[in-house]
């Protein structure tokens, strides 16, 4: 279904949607960017279409609507576990395509990769519906096309923001009666983005031995990474977590358990019973996260983690470049060149 | 040679060494000018001066060497400096082809700020033009920096009056990730005001100095930085030939209009006190003689301060005397 609406039969949609919906968006956070006066992009809820900035990148991913950074999996007393109620709200997410295909990784690790499927993750994920806007510009950084994210047919609305309206692929059959009283009909087919600004190829999979484990290309990063973690929270696909006891009273009898993000850059994230870590250098944590983004998650179902959204690159304060560390390592597996570059 | 001295101090010229000969000086609020004027202060040097120019610690241009029958070209050639850095941000000056009205109120001056500094709370040089524009011209000797987060680049300490940006955290336990960044940091940079209890970061606000830094540590965004900017004033710190010392804190957490308010009632303050005796009198050393309270009924006059505000109780200036006896008047009889 294609629909024309102009701009404020469209705010009229979303605040009918309001009743049945969260809607998600990028939208702008006055004065909270990390320098005074600055803003950030990130998500949250957003009211109309005005809302939603398109113009940039957002510093954090909309991972964190459906994968909250802290989440309670449950209350406990000394004989008694409670698990909290699921969110009653359904959610719509305004985002690109490489953040759906981001998702989609995370459906993955969530859902897939284990025998159990992970509750807390589905009982969220499935009231979300994509809302794609689309995007045929990207940014500086993203090289959503070298990672084949760059298009998803995964959406229940796409959308083409013009200047005083928007046309509207409608997928999602549900959504039909809020959008036929509106616009006209016209077919709109969105388009993806061809070529990105940075481009990466990546080393087959199979090639990468053990000497590149090795490699002194990672000393670099040893030098350079200050192991802050910002590339891991602002990553669409990184999903780990660790776990926390959270006790409420002193005798440690009453509290919660809640997963909390997990980052394989910082410190403690090796650490185990005992103290002792096992990746200490960063270049160490470098290698673990580029293998698992662009290797090891492949070898296991097929498809590379990483989307090439680019949000690494954008926040790392000591300007380190992932798109530029795959096409390092490419350069020396597939072509034999070990000189730094 | 008939000199008018006085006039010419008074006029931003200074009496030098060398006999017959002056030095220009050029007022840079915040010490940030576009360089278009360079190429005045560049001309004056080569045409009347020795060819060089001295940048002061105030931040502004000393011209050495022209000839006190210069001084009139001079001041008119200077006088779209006068128009960008003083006239256009609202300072008030009658006349602006005849040089600076008034030298004894140093120019304000202030570190890089927010322009640049990721470290800075606030636009300092936005600052500087605001306090510039309230007491500039004046006559009595008064020296104000400000700085834009307590690294303090400026050296705000050494000032009569040095204004410090601060911030107040916002903690957002929700997005947490208990990493610790900012407790570290805050333990081995700052005052260690920072603690994590229970996965959560926990803030001693009587140690939290407002910096900033756990802001800037933070990967995900769980501290940023309050809406409301705030200042701490330190005062009267001083180099000098009797009692050198560092500034000590007499607000804390107050706002800009506040600020600018404390250092324009100084100026009655000073007006009522100084010792008329002397000619000129530092803003210092009429604090010691009237001792802080009096300052500082003084210059909280109709201030109005929000509940967040903090007041010293009492100052121990200290420093160090050159000579001790020095504070000691004899008994005249
Ligand atoms: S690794 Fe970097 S480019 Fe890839 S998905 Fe994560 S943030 Fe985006
Ligand atoms: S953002 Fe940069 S410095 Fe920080 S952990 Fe990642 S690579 Fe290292
Ligand atoms: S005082 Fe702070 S804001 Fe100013 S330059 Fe120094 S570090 Fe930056
Ligand atoms: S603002 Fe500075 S002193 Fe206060 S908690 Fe943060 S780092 Fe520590
Ligand atoms: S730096 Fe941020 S995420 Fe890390 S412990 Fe502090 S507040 Fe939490």
């Amino acid at each position: 279904m294609g629909y024309q609406l102009l701009n404020k039969d469209f705010n009229d949609i979303l605040n009918q949607l309001k009743s049945e919906y969260k809607i998600y968006g990028p939208k702008r956070f006055e004065n909270k960017g990390r320098f005074s006066d600055t803003d950030v992009i990130g998500y949250g809820e957003i009211d109309k279409l005005e809302d939603i900035v398109l113009d940039e990148k957002t510093y954090f991913s909309p991972k964190e609507i459906i994968y909250p950074i802290r989440q309670t999996l449950f209350y406990f007393t000394e004989d008694e576990v409670k698990v909290p109620d699921a969110p009653e709200d359904k959610v719509i997410v305004f985002l690109r395509p490489c953040d759906i295909n981001g998702i989609k990784r995370l459906d993955t690790i969530f859902l897939e990769n284990g025998p159990y499927k992970d509750v807390y993750y589905e009982r969220l994920r499935e009231k979300v519906k994509f809302f794609m806007i689309e995007c045929t510009e990207g940014f500086d950084s993203c090289f959503c096309v070298s990672m084949n994210s760059n298009k998803t047919h995964d959406y229940a609305v796409a959308i083409r923001f013009n200047e005083e309206n928007v046309l509207i692929d409608l997928k999602d059959r549900d959504l039909l009666e809020y959008f036929e009283n509106y616009g006209k009909a016209e077919e709109f087919t969105p388009e993806y983005i061809k070529e990105n600004k940075a481009k990466v190829s990546i080393p087959y999979p199979e090639k990468v031995t053990n000497e590149m484990f090795e490699h002194e290309v990672w000393q670099e990063y040893t030098r350079r990474c200050i192991g802050c973690g910002r590339c891991n929270t602002s990553c669409i696909t990184c999903s780990c977590f660790t776990m926390q006891d959270v006790y409420y009273d002193a005798n440690k009898k009453v509290g919660e358990r809640r997963r909390v993000w997990a980052s394989c850059q910082i410190d403690v994230f090796t650490n185990m019973a005992g103290g002792h870590g096992f990746r200490e250098k960063q270049g160490q944590r470098m290698r673990f996260k580029t293998m698992h983004k662009i290797n090891d998650f492949y070898k296991r179902f097929g498809f590379h983690m990483c989307v090439g959204c680019g949000r690494c690159d954008d926040v790392c304060p000591e300007y380190i470049s992932f798109s530029k560390c795959i096409n390092k390592l490419y350069s020396i597996v597939e072509e034999g060149n070990n000189d730094e570059k | 040679m008939s000199i008018d001295v006085k006039k010419v101090k008074k006029n931003a010229f200074r009496i030098t060494k060398q006999r017959g000969k002056t030095a220009l000086r050029i007022r840079v609020p915040g010490g940030h000018l576009e360089v278009k004027y360079f190429d005045i202060i560049k001309e004056i040097a080569e045409k009347y001066g020795d060819g060089t120019v001295h940048i002061t610690i105030r931040q502004g241009f000393e011209v050495p060497g022209i000839d006190f029958d210069k001084m009139p070209e001079i001041n008119r050639m200077i006088k779209p400096i006068i128009e960008g850095l003083e006239l256009d941000i609202g300072v008030n000056i009658d006349d602006p082809e005849a040089g600076y009205p008034a030298a004894g109120t140093r120019n304000v001056s202030g570190c890089i700020g927010n322009k640049v500094c990721p470290f800075a709370n606030y636009n300092t040089t936005d600052l500087t033009r605001k306090i510039e524009k309230e007491i500039f011209p004046n006559d009595y000797h008064v020296k104000i920096a400000v700085t834009g987060c307590p690294n303090d680049c400026i050296k705000a300490h050494m000032q009569d009056f040095g204004v410090i940006g601060i911030t107040e955290p916002q903690y957002d336990e929700g997005r947490c990730i208990s990493c610790q960044a900012c407790v570290k940091n805050c333990r081995k940079r700052v005052t260690g005001a920072l603690k994590f209890e229970n996965y959560t970061v926990v803030k001693d606000e009587d140690r939290c100095i407002g910096c900033g830094e756990c802001v800037l540590k933070c990967p995900t965004g769980a501290m940023t930085r309050s809406k409301e900017k705030y200042y701490r004033l330190v005062i009267m710190g001083r180099t000098g030939k009797k009692n050198p010392r560092i500034a000590r804190t007499f607000l804390n957490w107050v706002d800009e209009e506040t600020v600018i308010k404390v250092i324009k009632n100084c100026y009655d303050y000073i007006d009522e006190y100084i010792d008329k005796s002397l000619g000129k009198e530092h803003v210092g050393y009429i604090v010691d003689r009237t001792g802080y309270n009096v300052f500082k009924e003084a210059v909280l006059k109709d201030v109005k301060l929000r509940t967040k505000a903090k007041i010293a109780d009492y100052i121990d200036f200290g420093g160090y005397m050159y000579e001790r006896n020095r504070f000691f008047s004899e008994v005249s009889r």
